[in-house]
């Protein structure tokens, strides 16, 4: 690929099929840390490092162990162990060495483990037959548009103490619709690289 | 504690993903229509129910420290298992919902439900457990992917059911209307259960 191809391959991964909004992974999340803006960056960073960490390690796994042996029907049961243990390791190894990194991250490490979107993008690396350096990027990107609509969604939802909103509509059912219209707004950006 | 109390309770006390608000990924991605809701559904009550029996049965044998980490190994087992299954049967199925058969893994209903009920509770009780939530989400994804369907495509369960020129209204089926969709049904729920509460209320003054 030339380096406008990789241009066009990041803008996809963090606008166009933005992981959150348009691929429908990462909700729980999504949804959990997004009422407030210092739990919602905090959250970001985390699934950023994660999610590339992941994305490598699970693309080594993939070629260096699972397709050599001829057990690549066991990939869902090693991956998740892969970021089980990449997330204890991750937190160990901050918790020593970066602490202040960790106090700021603490709480959303564990979390990771059930965060779809770590999984789900490592196993869209193999399905498209990435290259090392694509996973990277791919998954790199990925994060980012993770991030940017995180990011964003908190800071909408923060404004709701300002609004009247409907009793049934309280809480969860409010954060969807405004979801919505956020994935709405992402949309648009549908005609900037094909898929 | 009735087998009986512990599987209603999945149907509407605690129905997944209205009143346990988890495993919203497959819920917004597959509920393109009710077949592929109610496929989703059924494959996920399947590993529910074999992961809350089998935990239940080791509940004593995993030591407490290590609990999440067995779990994961657990579900993840049966998920291969109904991977290799659907790829086998349901090959149409299986390609429609794609990436999010091995994604049960990290659905935070079943390991919601391994850490808060069958890591405490005997076998039979958690297979109810397991079998009512498991109802209950298998329900409301084949409401949802219905009402997405029958606005967006205009057809139910792959039948036409609108006059010909029909336009369907296409933001149903994709991405945004799944939150839209799932957002209004939320609301629905809040009310009937708001309604039902001022009902019994007033009952007892």
């Amino acid at each position: 690929m030339s380096l406008g191809d990789y241009l066009l391959f990041i803008i996809s991964a963090i606008l166009v099929n933005n992981i959150l909004l348009a691929q429908f992974l990462g909700h729980c999340p999504f949804l959990g840390v997004s009422r407030r803006m210092d739990t919602a960056t905090g959250m970001s960073m985390a699934v950023t490092f994660v999610m590339t960490m992941a994305g490598m390690i699970t693309w080594l796994v993939q070629y260096y162990v699972l397709v050599p042996l001829d057990i690549e029907y066991l990939q869902t049961i090693a991956f998740i162990l892969v970021i089980a243990s990449l997330v204890q390791l991750v937190e160990i190894v901050m918790a020593k060495s970066l602490p202040a990194l960790y106090r700021a991250l603490g709480i959303f490490l564990p979390l990771i483990t059930t965060n779809c979107a770590v999984l789900g993008v490592a196993i869209i690396n193999i399905n498209k037959e990435h290259s090392f350096l694509d996973t990277l990027i791919f998954s790199f990107a990925s994060a980012l548009g993770y991030g940017l609509a995180l990011v964003l969604f908190a800071g909408i939802r923060e404004r709701y103490v300002l609004v009247k909103i409907p009793k049934v509509f309280e809480g969860t059912a409010i954060g969807l619709v405004t979801a919505g219209f956020l994935a709405l707004a992402f949309s648009g950006f549908a005609g900037l690289a094909s898929h | 504690m009735s087998v009986k109390k512990e599987f209603t309770k999945g149907l509407w006390e605690i129905v997944p993903p209205f009143r346990l608000v988890l495993g919203l990924c497959p819920t917004l991605a597959v509920t393109t229509s009710s077949e592929n809701g109610m496929g989703m559904g059924l494959a996920t009550t399947f590993v529910l129910v074999c992961s809350n029996l089998l935990v239940s049965l080791l509940r004593k044998v995993i030591p407490s420290k290590v609990r999440i980490a067995a779990y994961i190994v657990i579900i993840a087992s049966f998920v291969v298992i109904v991977e290799l299954m659907m790829q086998a049967y349901v090959f149409p199925l299986y390609q429609a919902l794609g990436i999010f058969i091995p994604l049960i893994v990290v659905n935070c209903i079943i390991l919601g439900r391994a850490e808060a009920f069958a890591g405490k509770n005997g076998p039979v009780v958690s297979i109810a457990d397991g079998l009512g939530v498991g109802l209950g989400f298998t329900i409301s994804l084949t409401i949802l992917g219905a009402f997405r369907e029958i606005l967006g495509n205009g057809t139910i369960w792959g039948v036409n059911i609108f006059w010909e020129g029909f336009e369907p209204f296409t933001f149903m089926v994709r991405a945004p209307g799944a939150f839209v969709a799932l957002g209004v049904m939320l609301a629905l729920i809040n009310l009937i259960s708001l309604k039902l509460d001022q009902r019994k209320r007033r009952a007892q003054s």
